[in-house]
């Protein structure tokens, strides 16, 4: 019997776990000349307010060992444009879209999610309060934990869409935030969001980006999302969609062991855009060398058991 | 046609200097679907250290005795580390190249002369653009500018295509049988375009063509405009993607009296109208 891939985030079903990370993915449509969107187990937008943004003046990004820092400052089309050029070719193409969306106050988040509650083909609001890279963009929601709360309760209110907010990293403790967001209501939870950095050119002593700080994303933060998605799996009830540095099917795993529902696949889009159909065989191929017959029985697997001693 | 994902085996890698390098890639279906001023996405293949792929103006698209299509080949530039790897790479070694990408330029026939105007490793695009032009007729002249005369490449390459090279030095050095002018190759661009006018049909003499530093570009964009010549640029930003995922290689362009918006140099350039691009 073919393996059974399907999870399920509250009422949505997916017939995979793979879910293509915000602001790694354009807007979806950017990568269907390589990729069939409906194999996905979901697309998230790139991340939007009510309005276009222009974002931060380039250089946008920086190499760092495993990983990458930027600071693309959410340039986007706005909720309006994306409902009206976007989301119809998205449909088209079978894709299950989650849309990402940022307010500067709690109001600007309510009225994006009542514009995409009217919108034919949004699966999920990914409620971005963790976007390190704009002083107005959601962080000082998602670094509070009474304004975590009240972003989500207000959404929620405003909104028949499963809403999902997307945590950040650079907090003392990520579990109590996860609590928060499902105290509120929140459907579902998504992290990690980027890590905040820095690099400077040592030989002209000025940043390498032009934001001067950015998020750091790619291989290099995965054992640290890996942690964050454990903990908050051991203090919340709601799904968790986790994420950072997920390079192929092994670390995916390894997220859905620490009680990730669902991940998501950023920075690896860029080094690999035909990252997908090979994730998804990895995946069949360890359920088959593992018996397991429905990938949900991975989640929250994870034996914590000390490892046997090896000896070099 | 969608670009291709190919684990190139390099078939050569030639140094040209102690920084360039002509990068040859065993990748036919890459090859076979690129258009001039198209780039591919590179980085040895198998390793995490540089994880991003670097963008490369496709140099040559490379053919067997029989004409077929065989690979391409990409100018390298000693710069960074993920330059500095792919100099080092040996015949066998394999490379991820992603490809082709990007806007190509547009090429013109007769009797509207092509001009293209390179700095330094800005070469790279006119190949390609060359071979389309020398088959259409196009009476192609190349403006290339470098530091030392050590660092112009391919002359011969060029001349056996019929094109007339017009080379500056900064240092004044001149190329093998070859005169420089020294200075820079905008020097003797102005020059060609005060004496341009309209051609005989009342358009536009000459295409001007450019790719090479950023002020180059720039001084290029504005002197044709002057001169009251078409102009299309390639640019060269950090780029993560290729494919307009990331939204890291923005470039400034403005459309008529709208104000500027920022676009991806990946997917609307890295070809682009002269007069489109906003400088800063």
């Amino acid at each position: 019997m073919a393996p059974d891939l399907s999870v399920s985030l509250g009422s949505l079903t997916l017939p995979n776990p793979l879910i293509a990370a915000s602001g790694c993915f354009g807007y979806g449509l950017e990568y269907e000349q390589v990729v069939d969107l409906s194999m996905l187990g979901g697309v998230v937008s790139k991340g939007l307010f009510m309005k276009e943004r222009q974002g931060h003046p380039p250089p946008r990004i920086v190499e760092t060992p495993a990983g990458m820092i930027n600071a693309i400052g959410l340039q986007g089309i706005g909720v309006h444009r994306f409902v009206k050029e976007k989301l119809p070719l998205l449909n088209k193409a079978g894709a299950r879209t989650f849309v990402n969306v940022c307010g500067t106050t709690i109001d600007e988040y309510v009225e994006v999610c009542k514009v995409l509650s009217q919108a034919d083909g949004v699966a999920a609001i990914e409620l971005n309060i963790s976007c390190p890279n704009i002083k107005e963009g959601g962080i000082q929601f998602g670094c509070s934990l009474t304004g975590t709360y009240d972003v989500v309760s207000a959404v929620k209110k405003a909104t028949h869409l499963p809403i999902i907010p997307k945590l950040t990293p650079n907090v003392t403790d990520v579990a109590s935030f996860a609590r928060a967001a499902e105290d509120a209501g929140a459907d579902a939870v998504s992290l990690v969001n980027t890590f905040l950095a820095m690099a400077i050119d040592v030989e002209t002593r000025r940043p390498k980006i032009t934001n001067v700080m950015g998020g750091l994303s790619g291989p290099a933060i995965r054992p640290i999302a890996v942690r964050m998605v454990w903990e908050c799996y051991q203090l919340v009830k709601i799904p968790i969609i986790g994420m950072g540095g997920i390079t192929d099917a092994r670390d995916a795993i390894e997220f859905m062991l620490a009680g990730a529902t669902a991940v998501q696949i950023g920075t690896q889009n860029f080094v690999d855009p035909f990252v997908w159909s090979k994730v998804l065989d990895g995946l069949k191929d360890y359920m088959t060398r593992h018996n397991v017959a429905k990938i949900s029985d991975l989640i929250g697997s994870f034996d914590p058991t000390p490892p046997k001693a090896v000896h070099a | 046609m969608p670009p291709v994902d190919i684990d190139a085996t390099v078939i050569a890698n030639a140094r040209l200097s102690r920084d360039y390098s002509v990068l040859s890639l065993a990748a036919p279906e890459v090859g076979k679907r690129t258009q001039p001023g198209q780039f591919v996405m590179v980085k040895p293949a198998g390793i995490t250290d540089p994880l991003l792929r670097r963008p490369f103006s496709v140099f040559e698209v490379l053919r067997n005795g029989a004409g077929e299509v065989t690979g391409v080949s990409i100018l390298n530039k000693r710069a960074g580390r993920s330059t500095k790897k792919l100099y080092e790479l040996e015949p066998g070694d394999v490379v991820s190249c992603l490809g082709p990408l990007g806007v190509p330029f547009t090429p013109v026939a007769p009797p509207v002369e092509a001009w293209m105007v390179a700095g330094g490793v800005g070469l790279a695009p006119f190949a390609t653009l060359a071979e389309s032009l020398a088959g259409a007729k196009t009476p192609t002249t190349l403006f290339y500018g470098a530091r030392t005369a050590e660092e112009l490449f391919y002359l011969d390459f060029f001349e056996q295509l019929g094109i007339k090279l017009v080379l500056t030095t900064e240092d004044g050095g001149h190329a093998l049988n070859k005169h420089c002018v020294k200075g820079r190759v905008t020097g003797p661009l102005e020059a060609a375009l005060k004496n341009a006018g309209t051609s005989s049909s009342g358009n536009a003499a000459a295409m001007v063509y450019a790719c090479g530093p950023e002020p180059m570009l720039e001084a290029v964009a504005k002197l044709a405009a002057r001169y009251n010549q078409p102009c299309q640029v390639s640019v060269e930003r950090v780029m993560g993607c290729g494919l307009g995922g990331c939204y890291s290689c923005v470039v400034p362009v403005k459309h008529g009296d709208e104000h500027a918006n920022l676009v991806r140099s990946c997917i609307s350039g890295p070809v682009f109208d002269g007069a489109e691009l906003v400088w800063d």
